[in-house]
């Protein structure tokens, strides 16, 4: 059996006193589209932080693609240590995210965007670099928007512009912290339509959403959290199939209720 | 007595040295004190707490006392803590330090006004600290900040006119020397306010133009 894209043991994490999350085990296949879901204030989007290193976690280790993220625990025990900030930059480098609210530099151009490590970190030639850059925003369709600002793009094309900033940098997985979440109905479609062609190009996705629809056609693999615990993990037709758990089946209502999304 | 121009207008060489002093202080100020105020700034958000609080006070200090006087006890004052300094380099530190406060206080609200994410994102794809202030937080505070750092600018330049006090051969000092040499101080402050003016609307026309090359990297909402 390959190795995990993700491995997550026995992760803990506390603001202040609060733990929001309470001892997580998760793995994610390589090559596989893994949807998080749950409730607000669950716990879904601080384990996708943590993975994406943007949270340290209070306790527990995470490995990506085997190699400890940012702490790791030589001997097997409970003490862990913090890896050098060389070490979490190389993991790191293997990961890319994408945030509800896009967050695209506002002084630069989407090229710009999504050129901006290949150039500051890698030390890419500009045109190198513009080349790769045109690439992506082809990929995401957006080859004739290069020249825009931030400003002069709709929420939709922002977070494909964010993808594409994402890709250029070739990450081994990708991370979505709810993409869709600050879009018009109209234009999650667009976006959810290139989350869907990635999934199907065989990259490693983790995606934090609402879009529940899209988590059961999509997901390969579904975890369910509840109060910083995974109440549930495994393909979609076995978490969503009949019988429900029932915390999952009051999810669900809540969202049928709305009219805000249907089961596949 | 009537108005005469023409009095003043004699003087014309020693007007012109006096105006270009006034610029070049100003600007040279202006410079200094935009970065000092940046380095405060920075300094105040991202250094430990005890240096924010005697930067915070610092700044209070600046802010909460009279330039006139700041100026006086730097020039007359100086002297007593063994800081003896000519008028125009009295003039630079003492317009450096003032607007630095003013300026630092822009830097901080254009730091605190830019989205958390901004650099998140910047660290996802691996920017260093250091790359991030250079090409993230740098340029995109000065594009909110930019009105308000060239309205200081303004306020700056309207107060190289207290550095007459401290003798420093700048417009005000020249001109109001002619004015009273000359028995003609109507004509020496009307010609005083003119310059003044014309300085504040070629800075004010300058600002508006690098706000317009700026304003299409208005955030996104």
């Amino acid at each position: 059996m390959t190795r995990p894209a993700v491995r997550i043991r026995d992760v803990h994490k506390s603001f202040g006193n609060t733990e929001v999350l309470k001892g997580i085990e998760l793995s994610v296949p390589k090559g596989s589209t893994t949807c998080l879901l749950g409730p607000s204030g669950s716990g879904k989007s601080t384990l996708l932080r943590c993975i994406a290193f943007l949270e340290e976690t209070t306790s527990g280790l995470i490995e990506i693609d085997g190699d400890p993220l940012g702490f790791a625990d030589p001997g097997g025990g409970r003490s862990r240590t913090r890896l050098s900030a060389g070490d979490i930059r190389r993991v790191r480098a293997k990961i890319g995210m994408v945030f509800q609210q896009f967050n695209l530099w506002p002084h630069m151009t989407a090229l710009g965007n999504v050129t901006e490590a290949l150039v500051t970190v890698q030390g890419m030639k500009r045109s190198a670099a513009n080349e790769i850059g045109n690439q992506q925003l082809a990929r995401v369709g957006l080859s004739d928007r290069g020249h825009h600002y931030p400003s002069e793009l709709s929420g939709g094309q922002q977070q494909r512009v964010a993808i594409a900033r994402a890709l250029a940098l070739s990450p081994d997985i990708l991370l979505f912290d709810e993409p869709t979440a600050s879009l018009d109905p109209e234009l999650t479609g667009e976006v959810l339509n290139v989350m869907r062609e990635l999934a199907e190009t065989g990259m490693t996705l983790v995606i934090v959403t609402h879009e529940i629809g899209f988590a059961a056609s999509v997901g390969q693999k579904i975890a369910f959290l509840d109060h910083g615990k995974l109440l549930l993990d495994g393909p979609p037709a076995e978490i969503f199939g009949t019988p429900r758990h029932p915390r999952l089946e009051q999810f669900l209502e809540t969202y049928l209720d709305r009219g805000a999304a249907t089961l596949v | 007595m009537s108005i005469d121009f023409s009095v003043v207008w004699q003087q014309l060489p020693q007007i012109l040295s006096a105006f270009w002093n006034t610029i070049w202080i100003w600007i040279v100020a202006t410079i200094l004190a935009v970065l000092l105020g940046f380095v405060v700034a920075g300094l105040r958000r991202y250094g430990p707490l005890w240096l924010n609080l005697l930067l915070r006070l610092y700044v209070e200090v600046i802010r909460g006392t009279p330039f006139l006087i700041q100026l006086f006890l730097l020039y007359f004052g100086g002297p007593f803590i063994g800081l003896s300094l000519e008028p125009i380099p009295a003039g630079l530190l003492g317009m450096t330090v003032y607007g630095s406060a003013y300026f630092s206080e822009i830097f901080r609200a254009g730091f605190a006004a830019i989205p958390p994410g901004h650099v998140e994102a910047a660290e996802c794809v691996g920017l260093s600290r250091g790359q991030i202030v250079r090409r993230i937080l740098v340029p995109e505070m000065t594009m909110l900040v930019l009105p308000q750092l060239v309205n200081m600018a303004i306020i700056l330049m309207k107060e190289t006119a207290i550095l007459s006090i401290i003798t420093v051969p700048e417009l005000t000092l020249v001109v109001g020397a002619i004015g009273s040499q000359q028995y003609a101080f109507v004509e020496a402050m009307t010609m005083l306010a003119l310059f003044y003016w014309a300085l504040v609307e070629i800075s004010d026309w300058l600002g508006r133009l690098a706000e317009k090359k700026l304003s299409k990297f208005r955030f996104a909402v």
